[in-house]
């Protein structure tokens, strides 16, 4: 198992790296919303795969990363890419800072509904603001550019130039949750999630761990909205709503939570679906909300949690098969 | 003039207040005593309005629509207890958001199918059609303070039925502890089915009351269903108090609010729940976790 499950993600690295090269404009493009939402819903797992905080006004981050590119950059002739990224990241900790320092001191249900009415805050506060253009939202006719001296290093512009950005920021963004999940601090928050109290007996300063926890996801969020952003070239308040958290909530339970790839495998899941079911039936939703349901229901360890069982099966097939090889010898043998 | 202006938008806020109340008594009942956090609970709302127009259209008369539409809201509300619900009582409140997510699509999707994309309306019976004149160029309509009537009457028969009654003490009492509730022999499975197919069944009333004032449109009940909500946190879990003073709180903010600041109206509602809960995590008349 062990050696399958450095394998595989590899592999899965692999393709990814070599998919452009099939040279289908519009895939690629899919598949960048893809690692967008992927480095979305992977923030949203630290939250509650990891540290047990059911967020649900995660959107907020993602657009507000969104709208500080669009924002700062809105009449500019050339976006650098070295100011904008940190601009909406940190933006986005700062937002994460104050929404989670206010909604820690709350658990449970209080917890779901004030993240959600911090994210509508936001929400409301971008639609109807006219300098902000409401909920028309903003339209950005550049991309950022990486410049050294006067040469261009990466422009974003480019389909695959933005693909080859996004999915090295989701490699660097799941190498940097593994690091944080090895270290003291990421044993921390998943003792959290599994006894609060008791790691508050430890001595722990629980509130301080969640607070940075949560930091740390809404930055990754805003990465992402920084990403959804100088992709589409286009972000609007319906980036921040309630939709979105939830879908982004779907992500991460399709694909299996507690784990950093069954978010990715969950962003694949779920913009697939949203590309092929409308090609069945006008009313796509039905479907994709009944199969949401029957996820929640028969299925609350994800997609991913799948493959353990059947390699499992696949095994003990194997075990039987031999064992059945077995049999007729020790018949004789008795 | 004034005056006469201020009490106009009162009687609004009371009557806004009072079918949310509507609404977030049935929320809390579902969080407080069956730890349910219940997302579609505007899509019920929806379905009530969407019944209304309806059978209205059908019988030629809101209130045969409404007689006729409250036993489907109670079917309804069944129906999902038994073969969604029902299957998360034990589960985190994750799965919870989860599931209703998804039954807000499926809902809406419904909607769709059968009733389209058209906004609708409703018209008002023709006893409340007037309005009562309060100065020379204000006046009252009628039929808004017959909203505000009947949900009086509503939240008294309720206050009754949970202070008073059988029933209402098995409800109490399966808010504060539902294991002993359980372990004396209460059926808990009746009991959660019942309330919550009340719960839904206010929720469809109150859009049904609301479908002549406000138009019957798709996406109506989600507005309803985050306002709901803010309702409840700011009341506190389980408490039909709580969800009543938080109501009136909304809705005297959010319609003052759309007067007087209109560019933060819906800010300040937001605002004043985060307020509160820095103040009381509990709510207002929640109990301390």
């Amino acid at each position: 198992m062990s050696a399958l499950s450095r394998f595989l993600p590899l592999s899965a690295l692999l393709v990814l790296l070599l998919f452009p090269l099939l040279g289908s404009e519009y895939y690629v493009g899919l598949l960048s919303r893809i690692i967008i939402l992927a480095i979305f819903a992977m923030s949203l797992d630290l939250l509650i795969g990891y540290t047990g905080l059911v967020s649900f006004g995660h959107a907020a981050f993602f657009g507000i990363g969104g709208y500080a590119l669009a924002i700062a950059f809105q009449d500019a002739s050339v976006i650098h890419l070295w100011q904008a990224l940190p601009l909406s990241l940190a933006a986005a900790a700062l937002a994460a800072l104050l929404v989670g320092w206010i909604s820690i001191r709350t658990s449970g249900i209080y917890f779901i509904m004030i993240t959600l009415a911090f994210a509508q805050m936001f929400f409301y506060y971008f639609f109807e603001s006219p300098s902000y253009g409401g909920d028309d939202g903003i339209f950005l006719f550049l991309k950022p550019v990486l410049m050294i001296g006067s040469e261009d290093i990466l422009k974003l512009e480019q389909e695959n130039n933005f693909y080859y950005f996004a999915l090295s920021c989701l490699v660097a963004g799941y190498l940097l949750l593994t690091m944080i999940l090895r270290a003291p601090f990421g044993k921390v928050i998943t003792a959290i999630k599994a006894n609060e109290h008791r790691v508050c007996a430890l001595g722990y300063s629980v509130n301080r761990y969640k607070l940075v926890s949560f930091v740390i996801a809404g930055t990754l969020a805003g990465l992402a909205g920084f990403l959804e952003g100088a992709h589409s070239g286009y972000i609007n308040p319906s980036y921040m709503s309630w939709h979105e958290s939830g879908i982004a909530i779907a992500i991460v339970v399709l694909g299996g939570m507690g784990t950093l790839y069954g978010p990715v495998v969950g962003a694949f899941i779920v913009v697939l679906l949203q590309d092929f079911l409308p090609s069945l039936t006008e009313h796509w939703q039905l479907l994709f909300g009944s199969i949401i349901i029957s996820v929640a229901l028969f299925l609350p360890r994800g997609a991913t949690s799948l493959l353990p069982r059947i390699l499992a099966l696949l095994r003990r097939e194997k075990s039987e098969d031999a064992s059945s090889e077995e049999d007729p010898l020790e018949k004789t043998d008795g | 003039m004034e005056l006469s202006f201020y009490l106009v938008q009162l009687l609004n806020a009371i009557q806004y207040g009072f079918l949310l109340f509507l609404v977030a008594s049935g929320l809390t009942l579902l969080f407080g005593i069956m730890g349910i956090i219940n997302l579609a609970h505007g899509s019920f709302y929806m379905i009530g309005a969407y019944l209304a127009y309806w059978l209205t259209g059908v019988t030629g008369n809101l209130w045969l629509g409404i007689l006729l539409g409250l036993p489907i809201a109670l079917l309804v509300g069944y129906l999902v207890e038994r073969f969604a619900i029902s299957f998360l009582y034990q589960r985190d409140h994750l799965y919870q958001v989860l599931l209703t997510f998804a039954m807000i699509l499926i809902f809406n999707e419904l909607q769709q199918i059968l009733w389209g994309t058209d906004v609708h309306g409703v018209a008002i019976p023709e006893i409340l059609a007037g309005s009562i004149p309060l100065t020379e160029n204000q006046s009252y309509p009628i039929y808004r303070l017959f909203i505000s009537a009947v949900c009086i009457a509503i939240a008294c028969g309720m206050s009754w039925v949970i202070q008073k009654t059988r029933l209402g003490m098995m409800i109490r009492a399966g808010a504060s502890n539902r294991e002993m509730v359980q372990s004396l022999g209460i059926d808990v499975n009746r009991l959660f089915a019942l309330v919550f197919s009340c719960g839904v069944a206010l929720a469809a009333f109150a859009g049904m009351l609301a479908s002549p004032v406000d138009s019957v449109y798709p996406g109506m009940g989600e507005n309803v269903l985050i306002i709901s909500f803010v309702v409840v946190v700011i009341g506190g879990t389980g408490s039909i108090k709580g969800a009543f003073v938080g109501a009136m709180l909304i809705g005297l903010v959010s319609t003052f609010g759309k007067v007087l600041l209109p560019e933060m109206a819906s800010i300040m509602v937001y605002a004043l729940m985060a307020a509160i809960l820095l103040w009381r995590p509990q709510g207002l008349f929640g109990r301390a976790a």
